[in-house]
């Protein structure tokens, strides 16, 4: 059966969600399920019947970014791009569950992503930025 | 924008599309009538091909089937000795070596296809290590097993042992490492004999695959084109290996009529493809008894794998800096390449170089504690200064200060506060230690490399004097596109968004070289500088701009002179600096242009119940020359850390048979966002009068540090002396039960 991502990617085009690992690993196809996080590659399509999907190319509001996204272009987020859309949905769901994480809190709800390019400090500073344009 | 860029920390210039998604990676391309890909590879490490069968109940005649005789050129990757095959034809040398190609429309029955080719090998004796290859337990490659042998050779280390007040001698090794970018190897080609071959893929280097894929189809260059997509990190994974998967796509593509695309998974992406070398390092040193360097003889081997690829100049960089940046009147090092049955090892992040420095700032701290010197003394009586000669008899002619960079780290880290207190702390289960290397690292080819590369860069205006950059050099997450936009804008005194980087395209830029050795901002980045400043000097010289102008001039000057001339357009040709001299016989003389130069220090917790040694804290400080744009410099300094403390203390690869076993991001683990501490980046700014504004390379500096001080650290914390990197709890518990 195809997996989420399959179906994301190659039927309805929305390539923006990644494929990294395909074992539900390094969190480059995360997605939002009912404003659940999760890694598509490890969904299997029937389970998703009736649901509502949130990936990247549904976080901007027509031409407005996102606070976090903004944030990530502002203070070095990203860099080759690749765990980018999902790091962005992981912050996203991350600030929907906690507005004002710590550091420790930030780090726990990104562990599920993994970043081979930045080191992450540029994502946990984009994060904490964002958080204060929020408010 | 800012008038003046340089210097600014200006956001990426591809950064909205990369946080909306709408970036396009090679598996997000698609083509009519597009077929996928597929590589059957050996199943073993070495033997003769006997036969390849295609089994069990499938639709044969609907593939499209690509071996060896299938191929219209030659059948080798085309870099340094040309001796690996795109397909192997009687031979194989390793496991995962790539022998038939398969594309089909649906990749999921190509899938079972590829599992029903089944290659019959007569198997021959392999060699896995690099020790069997050295006692030549059997001759695998060449007459000798060797790729390549290196003697740098200064002053007499012989005249030296008998007088010394100490020799000290000390052996390291380091593993191999996956480049583990997110986006795995990929590429789509389309190819026949009439229109020549075109490629789109993830990629550091156009001009490689171009030049690869010209031997391989036997056409002419104009008959390629090579297209960089946007690459999710590369690391040097994406230096040579783009070429092999960009060339069975083609092979592909030819045979088939249609366009391919070959996308690896991570599976096979682990198991098949390059890793950080391998390497063993003996040091032996004399020192005086005021602690002076006396001699240095290094031996320093690096395991290249089953073909050459760029093992050579892996071990070049390795070699180079094997020395450090210590002053020291005799030095004799010897390195060789060897051959392995194993998969090819290729370009990582500081290419040999965080090799043979975690082998010389692990025996420094030896050293010092062998003189009763502490470790910053020992260094600080042997730091190099201006005037003085590296290993190459490279006098350096830049101002360089270690001494200040070593005390501004130890002040950052309140390095000696906290090693009186971690002592003191001593006997609770959290033991602490605090531990530094000092290193620099030459940006640029080597050599004369940069000569023999002659890079090109191109400059054109458009009629709304917008300033476009033709360049090959490729944007992976470091930064090319801003830090060339901002070089450009600061040299033309024009707004930053007047600036365009071309997508890099074999048929549209010129060859800039390729995106490797930390040479992209200070070497291209100075040739983008001189192809601009070309571009303004035509204007002014023509009249149609004044000497003193704003940004809409600029403009207007640009559209006056394409309106009268039809087109306006420059190019800059590398020139290297005056005095600088290469001996690439005896391997003495200017081996960089320009060094980068560092001090990091790591604090480590090591928990004695559980074995696990923590990184808690760590400061990178090093001195770069002028800082383009800070966050995207501070970026790529912890993202180098962040990788070298996997290299240190995660990142193991498994072997068994030759093949990496754990090929797997779930048991190849790679540092997490709760794994790494902060790493707070210090940059210290001494123009290099060579780079544009005064800056030099630090792509792969950050990678060779962390190493030796982390466990110089674990050193510090225990009392353990560990010569080995990865270094796993297990090690960590072995040590210390044998230490009890």
């Amino acid at each position: 059966m195809a997996r989420l991502l399959d179906v994301l990617r190659e039927e309805l085009k929305l390539t923006g969600t990644k494929e990294g690992c395909g074992e539900g690993e390094c969190g480059a196809c995360t997605v939002l399920i009912d404003g659940q996080i999760v890694n598509s590659c490890l969904v299997p399509v029937a389970q998703i019947e009736g649901s509502n999907i949130k990936t990247i190319e549904g976080v901007a509001q027509e031409s407005n970014l996102h606070a976090v996204q903004q944030a990530f272009i502002d203070h070095g987020g990203a860099q080759c791009g690749i765990c980018t859309p999902g790091m962005v949905l992981a912050a996203i769901n991350l600030l929907d569950r906690n507005p004002t994480p710590s550091e420790s809190e930030i780090r726990t709800g990104l562990a599920g992503n993994l970043c081979r390019c930045t080191g992450y400090m540029k994502i946990f500073e984009s994060i904490v930025k964002a958080c204060q344009s929020n408010r | 924008m800012p008038d003046h860029p340089f210097g600014k920390s200006i956001p990426r210039k591809e950064g909205r599309k990369k946080v909306t998604g709408e970036a396009l990676y090679v598996d997000d391309l698609s083509f009519d009538g597009m077929l996928h890909g597929v590589t059957v590879r050996s199943p073993v490490a070495r033997g003769r091909i006997k036969n390849i069968l295609f089994e069990g109940d499938l639709p044969w005649d609907e593939f499209t089937i690509v071996t060896a005789k299938d191929i219209p050129g030659g059948n080798f990757v085309a870099l340094i000795l040309n001796d690996q095959p795109y397909l192997a034809a009687e031979m194989v040398n390793h496991p995962e070596e790539p022998v038939v190609l398969l594309a089909h429309q649906n990749k999921y029955l190509l899938e079972e296809a590829r599992r029903n080719v089944r290659i019959e090998i007569d198997e021959l004796p392999p060699v896995y290590s690099l020790e069997d290859s050295l006692a030549r337990k059997a001759i695998i490659w060449g007459e000798d097993n060797i790729f390549k042998k290196f003697l740098v050779d200064k002053g007499n280390v012989e005249d030296v042992w008998s007088s010394a007040h100490l020799i000290i001698e000390g052996e390291y090794h380091t593993g191999a490492q996956e480049q583990l970018y997110i986006e795995n190897n990929g590429a789509i080609a389309i190819a026949n004999s009439e229109d020549g071959v075109t490629v789109w893929g993830s990629m550091q280097c156009p001009y490689y695959v171009h030049k690869a894929l010209v031997k391989l189809f036997d056409l002419t260059e104009d008959k390629i084109r090579v297209i960089q997509t946007e690459t999710g990190g590369g690391f040097g994974g994406k230096e040579e290996y783009p070429s092999m998967i960009a060339g069975h796509a083609a092979l592909l593509a030819w045979k088939s009529g249609k366009p391919v695309k070959m996308i690896y998974d991570r599976a096979e992406d682990m198991v098949a493809t390059t890793k950080r070398h391998p390497s063993k390092t003996r040091h032996k040193t004399a020192v005086s008894a005021d602690g002076k360097l006396l001699a240095m003889e290094i031996e320093f081997i690096i395991d290249g794998g089953a073909y050459c690829t760029l093992s050579p100049v892996v071990l070049s960089r390795g070699t180079i800096h094997a020395a450090g940046p210590y002053y020291c009147p005799n030095v004799r090092i010897k390195s060789q390449a060897v051959a392995t049955n194993v998969p090819p090892h290729g370009a990582f992040r500081g290419f040999g170089a965080p090799q043979s420095i975690f082998a010389l700032e692990r025996h420094f701290d030896k050293v010092a504690r062998k003189l009763g010197l502490t470790a910053e003394e020992f260094r600080r009586r042997n730091f190099i200064h201006e005037g003085e000669t590296t290993a190459t008899s490279q006098e350096i002619r830049e101002r360089v200060d270690m001494e200040g960079l070593l005390n501004k780290a130890l002040e950052l880290t309140d390095y000696h506060a906290k090693t009186r207190r971690f002592a003191a702390e001593r006997g609770s289960r959290v033991r602490r230690g605090i531990g530094f290397a000092s290193f620099m690292h030459g940006a640029g080819f080597t050599g004369s490399g940069e000569v023999y590369l002659q890079s090109v860069v191109g400059a054109e205006a458009t009629a709304d004097g917008h300033v476009q950059l033709l360049a090959a050099s490729t944007e992976i997450g470091q930064g090319t596109n801003t830090i060339f936009s901002q070089i450009a804008s600061e040299a033309l005194g024009i707004d930053f968004d007047l600036i365009e980087v071309l997508q890099p395209d074999t048929s549209k830029v010129p060859n800039s070289g390729p995106t490797v050795a930390s040479r992209t901002a200070m070497v291209v980045g100075k040739l983008v500088e001189s192809a601009v400043l070309g571009l303004k000097q035509t204007l002014i010289g023509s009249g149609f701009l004044p000497e003193a102008y704003s940004s809409q001039d600029f403009q207007k000057a640009c559209g006056e002179y394409i309106d009268r001339f039809g087109s306006l357009k420059t190019a800059a040709t590398y020139q290297p600096p005056p005095n600088v001299h290469w001996d690439d016989e005896k391997y003495q003389g200017d081996a960089y242009g320009a060094y980068a130069w560092a001090v990091y220090v790591a604090q480590v917790a090591f928990d004695e119940l559980t074995y696990e040694a923590h990184v808690e804290d760590f400061v990178a400080l090093q001195e770069v020359g002028r800082v383009i744009n800070p966050v995207l410099a501070a970026g790529q300094i912890e993202g180098g850390v962040a990788q070298a403390i996997g290299f240190t203390l995660f990142e193991n690869v498994v072997w068994k048979d030759g093949r990496m076993v754990n090929n797997q991001m779930t048991n190849y683990i790679i540092p997490t966002p709760a794994d790494i501490p902060p790493i707070k980046v210090y940059f210290q700014e001494n123009p290099y009068a060579y780079g544009p504004g005064g800056a030099k390379g630090i792509g792969e500096l950050p990678m060779d540090g962390a190493a030796p001080a982390i466990l110089n650290a674990i050193e510090n914390a225990t009392g353990l002396v560990f010569t080995e990197v990865p270094l796993l709890p297990e090690k960590l518990m072995e040590g210390m039960l044998a230490q009890s």
